[in-house]
C-alpha cells in the first residue's frame, strides 16, 4: 500500500523501532533560540555531556531582542551586538543574561550562532528556510511550537520541549510516537484578495484549536499547489494552532526554485541526488490519511479573529459573534469569557472594530512577502492618526532585502515605525508590547490573553488587512480603502 | 526525574478549557536561564483576581489540577510544567491536552491524566462541594479515584511512558543505551544532506 508524505519521512528516520516503544527517530536539524535552550545546556554540563552534530544545530537570538538600538543610531552594524555597554540596546538585564547565556553555550559546545548585529540573525522559522537548511525530506525540531512553519518544505517539522532539546543535543535523536496523518485538501482557487494568512485563519476556524492534536496535517489541492513559498510557510506555521505539531506540503518546483542557489541547498550532483530524493517524497496516489478535511477555496475571504484563541476567527464582513449562539457549552462559555477579556459586544460589526497599534512581522508574516504586501496597501497613504504601526521584518537579510526595494520608505512615509528584526510583538517578551487595554491588529499566530502584553487584545489578520486597518483605524481590507 | 508511582491529595477545579501555556506561564516570565522559581510566574495575570481558584483559601496545598478542555496549548514552553510543578502540582486532569505540553509534563514528572469530560465535571463538582476530598492518582493501577465523591475513573497511558514514569528514568540515559545504534544510522545517511558548519 502507499505510503503518506509524512510516513516516508517517518520511516526514513527510524533509529530503532521496538514492540511497545515509541521509535527512536533520527532528527537532521536543530534549531535553538535563547529561551528554551539554556536549562538544556545546564543539563549536559551537569552529565558531562557533548552536543552530539553541532554541524546539524545552529542557533539565532530573536525571541527576546530588542528591535530598536541595534543599528538605529546610524552606526555600522557590528556582530555580534555588544551586550553591555553604550551600544548596548538591552534595557532589561534578565533579558541580556538570557542572551549572553546563549552566546556563551553556542562557544562553549561549539555551536554556530547568528547573534543580534549579524547579517543573517533572523527568527529561528525564518532563517533556516532563507539559509536553504530547510528541505524537504528532513526531520527538524527546535524549541518552538511554530516549527511547524518548515513543513512548507516537506520537511516533518516540530516544536519540542527543553528536555527534548537537550536529548537532541546530546543524542540527534528523539523518541517519538508515529503521529496520525491528516489530509487538509483545498480545491479550486482562492479569490482575489484572499492571501495564505485568511486560508489558514479559515482552516482553523472550521478544524478547531484541538482539531488536529496528534496528526500530521498535510496541506493538499490546488489552492495549496498554487501558493508560493511564502504563503505556504504562513500556512504550516499555524499548524500548531489547530493543535497539530508538524504541518506538510508536498515538494514540488516551487520548492526547488525556492531552494536553488541558496547557501546551504544541495549543488551540482549533490542537486541532482538530493532533486530525485525530493521527488520520491510526496504521498501515493494510493495512500490513505486517517482523516481528512476538504476546504472549498472559492468561499473565503479576508478572514479575522475576534477572540482569544486561534480558532476563534471569521470573515472580516461578519459581526462579533452571540454566545449563545454556540451550541457546545465549553464553546460558549469560552466565547463569553473572550468577548469580556476583548471587549466586544455580540453583533457588533467586525469592521466597526478599532484598533490602536498595528504590527506587521513574526514567523507567521514577517517574510519580504509579506512586508511587500502590507508596504503595496500603505504606498501613498498615511496610517491613522490613532494608530502606532509597528513593521518588524523576520530577519535581517529579509530587513536588508526591503530597504533595497525601499519598502522601509513606504513603511516610515506612511508613518509606521521600522524595526530590526526579532519576534517582538509576536509574544511580548522583549519591550514591543501592547499596553492593559490596548487593541491590536497583528499578523502574528497567537491572539491568547495577554500575548502580546498583559491585558493587551490581539486581532489576528493578514499583511495587507493590517496595512488597511493602519489606515483607517478600525479593522478593514484594502477593498475598503 | 522523581518517580511517579501514586499520589494522594488534594485538587482545584480550573473550569476553563483552552488553558494555554501564555497563561500558565506569560512569557515576561521566561526569561530566566533556571529550571526552579517559576511557581510564583503561575497563571501570573488571572492570580491577580482574588477570585481565581488559585487564591481561594480553601484549595491551598492542592497537588492536583482538574482543568477544562485542551490544557496546555500553544507555546512548546516547558516552563508551564516547571511552574506547575514549582507550585506543588503532581497531576493534572483533563479532558484533552496540547500534544506539546503533556510529553513536556511526562519528562518532567508532573503526570498528565486524560478523563472523559462528564468524569472531570463529576471531578470538579465533588471538589468543589468539599474542597476536602482527597483524590489518588493511581499511576500503577491506571486509575483516578475520589473515594469520598464516588468516583473510580480508569485512564488509558501508554506502557512505555508509564514504566518511565513509575521509575524515574532519564529518557538520554534510555537513549544513550542505544548509542551504536545511532552511530550505525548516521553512517547510511545520504551526503546530500545539509550541515550547519
Ligand atoms: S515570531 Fe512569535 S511565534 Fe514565531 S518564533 Fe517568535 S515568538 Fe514564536
Amino acid at each position: 500500500m502507499g505510503r503518506t508524505l509524512a510516513e516516508k519521512i517517518w520511516d526514513a528516520h527510524v533509529v530503532r523501532s521496538a514492540e511497545g516503544e515509541p521509535d527512536l527517530l533520527y532528527i537532521d536539524l536543530h534549531l535553538l533560540h535563547e529561551v528554551t535552550s539554556p536549562q538544556a545546556f545546564d543539563g549536559l554540563r551537569e552529565a558531562g555531556r557533548k552536543v552530539r552534530r553541532p554541524d546539524l544545530t545552529i542557533a539565532t537570538e530573536d525571541h527576546n531582542v530588542p528591535t530598536t538600538g541595534i543599528d538605529g543610531r546610524g552606526m555600522p552594524l557590528t556582530s555580534p551586538t555588544p551586550l553591555y555597554g553604550p551600544d548596548s540596546p538591552f534595557a532589561d538585564p534578565v533579558s541580556r543574561t538570557q542572551v549572553e547565556t546563549l552566546r556563551k553555550n553556542c562557544a562553549e559546545f561549539g555551536v554556530r550562532l547568528h547573534p543580534m548585529g549579524d547579517a543573517g540573525q533572523g527568527i529561528v522559522h525564518v532563517i533556516g528556510p532563507q539559509l536553504g537548511l530547510t528541505q524537504p525530506g528532513l526531520t527538524i525540531v527546535c524549541g518552538d511550537s511554530h516549527t511547524s512553519t518548515h513543513g512548507a518544505l516537506g520537511a516533518l517539522a516540530f516544536g519540542i520541549g527543553t528536555s527534548e532539546v537537550e536529548h537532541v543535543l546530546a543524542t540527534q535523536t528523539l523518541p517519538q510516537v508515529r503521529p496520525k496523518t491528516m489530509a487538509i485538501t483545498v480545491n479550486g482557487e482562492l479569490p482575489a484578495g484572499v492571501s495564505a494568512k485568511d486560508l489558514i485563519l479559515a482552516i482553523i476556524a472550521k478544524i478547531g484549536t484541538g482539531g488536529g492534536q496528534g496528526y500530521v496535517l498535510e496541506y493538499r489541492g490546488s489552492a495549496i499547489r498554487a501558493l508560493p513559498m511564502s504563503g505556504r510557510l504562513t500556512v504550516c506555521n499555524m499548524s500548531i494552532e489547530a493543535g497539530a505539531r508538524a504541518g506538510l506540503i508536498a515538494p514540488d518546483d516551487v520548492t526547488f526554485e525556492y531552494l536553488k542557489g541558496r547557501p546551504h541547498a544541495p549543488s551540482g550532483a549533490a542537486w541532482e541526488a538530493a532533486l530525485d530524493y525530493w521527488r520520491s517524497l510526496p504521498t501515493d496516489a494510493d495512500a490513505t490519511f486517517d482523516h481528512e478535511v476538504v476546504i472549498d477555496a472559492a468561499t473565503l475571504s479576508p478572514y479575522v479573529t475576534w477572540g482569544t484563541n486561534p480558532g476563534q476567527a471569521l470573515p472580516l464582513a461578519s459581526s462579533v459573534p452571540d454566545p449563545a449562539s454556540f451550541a457546545d457549552p465549553g464553546d460558549r462559555a469560552a466565547a463569553e469569557r473572550a468577548l469580556t477579556y476583548m471587549d466586544l459586544k455580540p453583533g457588533t460589526a467586525l469592521r466597526d472594530v478599532a484598533v490602536d497599534t498595528v504590527f506587521v512581522g513574526s514567523c507567521t508574516n514577517g517574510r519580504l512577502e509579506d512586508l511587500r504586501a502590507a508596504a503595496s496597501v500603505l504606498e501613498g497613504r498615511r496610517i491613522a492618526s490613532s494608530v502606532r504601526m509597528l513593521v518588524v521584518p523576520g530577519s535581517m537579510a529579509v530587513r536588508a532585502q526591503a530597504e533595497a526595494e525601499g519598502l522601509d520608505a513606504v513603511f516610515t512615509a506612511a508613518g509606521a515605525e521600522w524595526r530590526s528584526a526579532g519576534c517582538s510583538m509576536c509574544l511580548g517578551m522583549n519591550p514591543d508590547k501592547l499596553a492593559a487595554g490596548e487593541r491590536s491588529a497583528s499578523t502574528s499566530n497567537r491572539n491568547f490573553e495577554g500575548r502580546q502584553g498583559k491585558g493587551g487584545r490581539t486581532h489576528l489578520v493578514s499583511p495587507e488587512v493590517a496595512a488597511a486597518t493602519a489606515v483607517t483605524g478600525h479593522l478593514a481590507a484594502p477593498a475598503d480603502l | 526525574m522523581e518517580p511517579f508511582v501514586t499520589h494522594a491529595g488534594r485538587a482545584v477545579p480550573l473550569r476553563r478549557s483552552n488553558v494555554d501555556t501564555d497563561q500558565i506561564i506569560p512569557a515576561e516570565y521566561l526569561k530566566q536561564v533556571s529550571r526552579t522559581g517559576f511557581g510564583k510566574g503561575l497563571f501570573a495575570a488571572w492570580r491577580e483576581d482574588p477570585s481565581f481558584v488559585l487564591n481561594q483559601p480553601q484549595y491551598d496545598g492542592a497537588t492536583i489540577l482538574v482543568a477544562g478542555m485542551d490544557f496546555g496549548t500553544g507555546s512548546s514552553r516547558e516552563h508551564a510544567v516547571w511552574a506547575l510543578t514549582d507550585y506543588g502540582f503532581r497531576a493534572v486532569i483533563a479532558p484533552r491536552f496540547g500534544d506539546i505540553f503533556r510529553g513536556n509534563s511526562t519528562k518532567a514528572g508532573l503526570l498528565p491524566v486524560i478523563l472523559p469530560e462528564a468524569t472531570v465535571a463529576a471531578l470538579q463538582d465533588a471538589i468543589e462541594a468539599d474542597p476536602a476530598t482527597e483524590v489518588v492518582v493511581d499511576l500503577d493501577n491506571r486509575v483516578v479515584r475520589a473515594e469520598a465523591a464516588g468516583i473510580k475513573a480508569p485512564f488509558e497511558i501508554d506502557n512505555y511512558t508509564r514504566w518511565r514514569l513509575m521509575e524515574g528514568l532519564d529518557d538520554i540515559g534510555l537513549t544513550l543505551r542505544h548509542a551504536d545504534e545511532i552511530a550505525a544510522f548516521e553512517r547510511s545517511r545520504p551526503s546530500f544532506l545539509p550541515v550547519t558548519a
